[in-house]
């Protein structure tokens, strides 16, 4: 590696494609995201604290109530959920980096630019407030630029999104190290390569929906505007379409982090992992069959509504059986409760209710009473905290050591879970009887003498919990990096590949690629007393990608073309968009050679094998 | 080590405690979907309570399985080293977790389709003698339409009781969603297309209705009301409604007509004429609520005509606080007060 860039960490970072790089700032992005989304869901709730309270008022509450979806699910369950697929997915398949390094960091570069352009709306004139769905006519009717933000913002870092599912396919397809076979995969890997496969069908859709949505908004046309022989319904399939696999996107590589976690904090293997890997699976196609349980209330006619309530109740099914096989998991083991196994294991019960109310959902009949109500902010908390959130928390404080090198303070740990485990239950109980009592979602106040006030004085305390639990869990953070326990390479007392190297990994991961004799392969081999992996190759030189500036550039030219796009200046717009462009086009006449570690340079205990 | 175990039950402390709280009541009565005043709603109560059987009995499954795992397989110290045996799995478990869900589900499935069509029965085709309401929701209020009995009205929903009375939903804005909870589930009304149900209430009752589809800054406030009455009553109101005058009955009246024919009239109706971008106000005196949310006060009716997006944020009426002054605001009230059909 050329020195200058070794001497400035600002460029070092800005430049990087190590998968191991690019997942930190995946997560310290995703973190930051979480926080505003946190605040904003604070704010939503404090609104919300008496009947007819004024505190936000109603336009900036539905800024915020838009916002704090789309921030939840695009700026910080996504990019966590892909800052842990780049920790440690090569780790786990005993690979060197992804497949594609530089598509890696543009993907990340991408996802930044517009979760940076979708909050310029805050400073620039309001933020969107058509909700995450943005259903149009109110979208496109809505006055201000606040839903320009939204749909070029999400736009921009959708392709993020897309392109970084591709590179997870191709990564879990091809650099799987020898004897990694598809059935040896640790569950994570699993669950996020299907994830990866549901994020290649599903993001086309959005994109679709979205780019509908900005030629309506920017260049007159009329797709979506009933008058001028539009379809206002068409934005509804295309965005669930999306979005609902979006939400299997979200938890299937969360049920992967909870798979290992449990295996390892019960010392046991994984109960049923065929079993397990079928249902990850199949709840990743039927995710795609069902979206319409979002809009039983549309008027698509009791067929179809018949149809999808029937293949969403099969869900259940695949569900179910990854529930079980978690608590054969542990019955019989030496279950012991770390943090990581506190919030996998609360996790159990919190989203087994959210499923319960899942499979209620999708009764039409009864949807026509749920649906937009309260009862379903209930249940979508249930599923996406109780297991998307459960799952990102469970995962932090678990591979932690191995991506910082240091130890979570696991007293701060369990306060965290605590506050937020009771929080959560007390915000999100009691908004089930609010939707059954007649209370409809996105409502900015609610007028008093509605049996309406307890359950949201209720409802706003444990968000209060929530963000309290959030703090400690911020500074266990700063604690830990300012004075953090050194951790050892192993200090679970792991079953997969990563824990088999030292923390955090070397930038080359592994000196000699290891053979993989099992499922759980590091397991296999401390039991059969070995200290290190076998290696499946001899020591030589280790071949390394050039790091490029390229990926930033290109994603900043598209961050300048969709922010010009917003204020039609179009000149400054085309501008931006010729920086992407001959960001491509040096990509594609560069040779990159990469450089080489050489085989003396590595540490001597780097695995020299037999 | 005993007490340890009885950490785990403290988790479902603030849990019961919230159900408790909460489970002090089913809401109030006019507006929650937990006591069913109609014969949808109660279709739609019965599958809620399958559904939730059905759900409740998986959850005692897994909470039993739960609690013995966390009591009985909890490592013991920091020195129990022992290695559990390393279980692959259990082929016949895996078959008896598959398929009792699924026969669950199949005996939630029957009924769910079976309500799904009834609940659309006839909306195609109503019965030659039912009573049909066009519904059309407008950013934030609602539009009453009784095609058959040429009537128009706005925010409260007359309806008789004892009957399917069958519904033609549609918006002219943005998309809303009708919903009285306790009367029946929502129907979306949607932009460019005509949705169809029936509601049927059991007995005579005021009952809230609610906008259930984002629509904007005052969603919130887009309430209305529906009023059942027996047949015969209804029968009454609607005679009334057709013969509905709008004479002024004081001076002060007359001179609130005169105010309200030279501006109000180009979007409010009274009786026949008038405008149709805002609300018909042919029996705005006997409604109980003003805009649907403020009570029925001269004070409220002056307030809201100063400025309306005080009180509904991002509504379409103009302010006319600056165009009037007290006294032809008074005068407006009284008019507007004197237009009833009820006594």
């Amino acid at each position: 590696m050329s020195d200058y860039k070794k001497k400035n960490p600002v460029w070092d970072w800005l430049t990087t494609v190590d998968h191991k790089k690019i997942g930190i700032l995946y997560l310290v992005s995703g973190a930051f995201f979480f926080l505003l989304g946190g605040l904003e869901a604070i704010l939503l709730r404090v609104q919300l604290l008496y009947p007819e309270f004024d505190f936000v008022g109603a336009a900036t509450f539905n800024q915020l109530l838009t916002m704090h979806g789309t921030t939840m699910i695009f700026l910080a369950a996504m990019p966590l959920i892909f800052g842990f697929m780049n920790a440690i997915i090569p780790l786990q398949i005993g690979a060197r980096d992804v497949a594609f390094p530089f598509i890696n960091s543009l993907g990340f570069w991408l996802f930044s630019a517009g979760g940076i352009l979708l909050n310029l709306g805050w400073f620039m004139g309001g933020a969107p407030d058509a909700g995450w769905t943005g259903y149009a006519p109110l979208s496109t009717t809505s006055p201000g630029n606040g839903v320009d933000f939204y749909v070029l913002g999400l736009q921009i870092s959708g392709i993020g999104t897309l392109i970084g599912g591709i590179n997870f396919l191709v990564t879990i397809i091809n650099m799987r190290a020898p004897g990694m076979t598809f059935m040896r995969m640790p569950l994570f890997t699993w669950s996020s390569f299907i994830t990866s496969g549901l994020i290649l069908f599903a993001f086309p859709a959005l994109t679709i929906g979205l780019a509908l949505l900005m030629f309506d908004r920017l260049f007159g046309t009329q797709f979506f505007a009933a008058e001028a022989g539009g379809n206002p319904i068409i934005y509804e399939h295309l965005f669930w379409i999306f979005g609902h696999p979006e939400v299997y996107i979200l938890v299937l590589p969360a049920f992967g982090m909870f798979s290992e976690i449990i295996a390892t904090f019960s010392r046991k293997r994984l109960f049923g992992y065929s079993a397990m890997v079928f249902a990850t699976a199949l709840i990743g196609f039927l995710g795609f069959m069902v979206w319409v349980h979002h809009m039983f209330t549309v008027g698509l006619g009791p067929i179809a509504n018949s149809i999808f309530a029937v293949a969403t109740m099969l869900i259940a099914v695949p569900t179910g059986v990854k529930i079980f096989n978690w608590l054969f998991t542990m019955w019989g083991g030496k279950v012991s409760f770390p943090t990581a196994n506190l919030f996998a294991v609360g996790f159990i019960p919190s989203f087994v209710l959210g499923g319960m109310t899942g499979v209620m959902l999708s009764v039409p009949p009864a949807d026509y009473q749920y649906h937009d109500s309260y009862f379903v902010v209930a249940h979508f908390h249930y599923v996406i905290v109780g297991g998307v959130v459960f799952g990102l928390f469970a995962g932090f404080y678990y591979w932690w050591p191995k991506i910082f090198g240091t130890v979570l303070n696991e007293f701060l740990g369990k306060l965290h879970f605590w506050l937020f485990f009771i929080g959560f239950h007390l915000t999100f109980f009691p908004m089930h009887f609010l939707g059954l009592m007649g209370m409809p979602r996105r409502v900015y106040t609610y007028l008093s003498g509605q049996s309406l006030d307890e359950a949201n004085f209720a409802a706003t305390i444990g968000a209060f919990l929530m963000g309290i639990a959030t703090i400690v869990m911020v500074w266990n953070i700063i604690q830990t990096a300012v004075k953090g326990k050194k951790a050892g390479n192993d200090p679970w007392d792991g079953r997969t590949l990563e824990w088999a190297i030292s923390s955090p990994a070397p930038e080359y991961n592994f000196a000699q690629t290891p053979l993989i004799r099992g499922l759980d392969a590091w397991w296999l081999e401390k039991r059969a007393g070995n200290k290190v992996m076998v290696p499946a190759e001899p020591l030589d030189d280790i071949h390394m990608p050039d790091a490029s500036i390229l990926p930033f550039v290109m994603s900043l030219g598209l961050f300048i073309a969709g922010l010009a796009a917003i204020y039609s200046m179009w000149i400054i717009a085309i501008g931006g968009l010729v920086l992407t462009v001959v960001g491509m086009v040096l990509r594609s006449v560069i040779d990159y050679h990469g450089y080489h570690i050489h085989k003396e340079d590595l540490p001597a205990e780097g695995g020299k094998g037999k | 080590m005993q007490m340890k175990r009885w950490k785990n039950v403290w988790r479902f402390l603030p849990l019961l405690s919230v159900i408790a709280l909460t489970l002090t009541g089913c809401g109030n009565e006019q507006l929650t979907t937990l006591l069913p005043k109609g014969e949808g709603a109660e279709m739609q109560f019965n599958l809620m309570m399958l559904s939730l059987y059905v759900m409740i009995g998986v959850f005692v499954v897994v909470a039993l399985i739960y609690t013995i795992v966390l009591v009985r397989f909890r490592r013991r110290g920091e020195d129990d080293n022992e290695i559990p045996e390393q279980t692959e799995g259990n082929v016949v478990l895996e078959i008896l977790w598959t398929t009792v869900p699924i026969i669950l589900l199949l005996i939630l499935a029957v009924p769910t389709v079976m309500a799904t069509f009834a609940l659309d029965e006839g909306t195609d085709s109503p019965p030659e003698d039912a009573l049909v309401i066009k519904v059309t929701a407008h950013q934030y209020w609602w539009e009453f339409e009784y095609p058959d009995l040429e009537i128009k009205t706005s925010q409260d929903l007359y309806m008789p009781t004892g009957e399917r009375v069958y519904f033609e939903l549609a918006s002219k804005d943005v998309l809303h969603s009708f919903w009285v909870p306790t009367l029946g589930g929502k129907m979306d009304t949607n932009t460019g297309t005509v949705n169809k149900m029936w509601l049927n209430a059991n007995e005579p009752g005021t009952y809230f209705g609610k906008c259930a589809e984002l629509c904007g800054p005052s969603h919130a406030l887009m309430d209305f009301k529906v009023i059942a009455q027996e047949r015969d009553d209804f029968d009454a109101w609607a005679e009334k409604m057709q013969n509905a005058s709008s004479q002024a009955a004081t001076d002060q009246a007359q001179q609130g007509e005169e105010l309200f024919a030279k501006s109000c009239i180009g979007c409010h109706a009274v009786g026949g004429e008038g405008g149709n971008t805002g609300p018909n106000l042919t029996n705005f005196g006997d409604r109980e609520m003003v805009a649907g949310i403020l009570e029925h006060t001269d004070e409220n009716i002056k307030g809201w005509i100063a400025n309306p997006g005080e009180y509904k944020p991002g509504n379409n009426m103009p302010a006319f606080g600056d165009q009037l002054n007290d006294e032809e605001l008074d005068a407006l009230v009284e008019y507007l007060n004197g237009l009833k059909v009820e006594e």
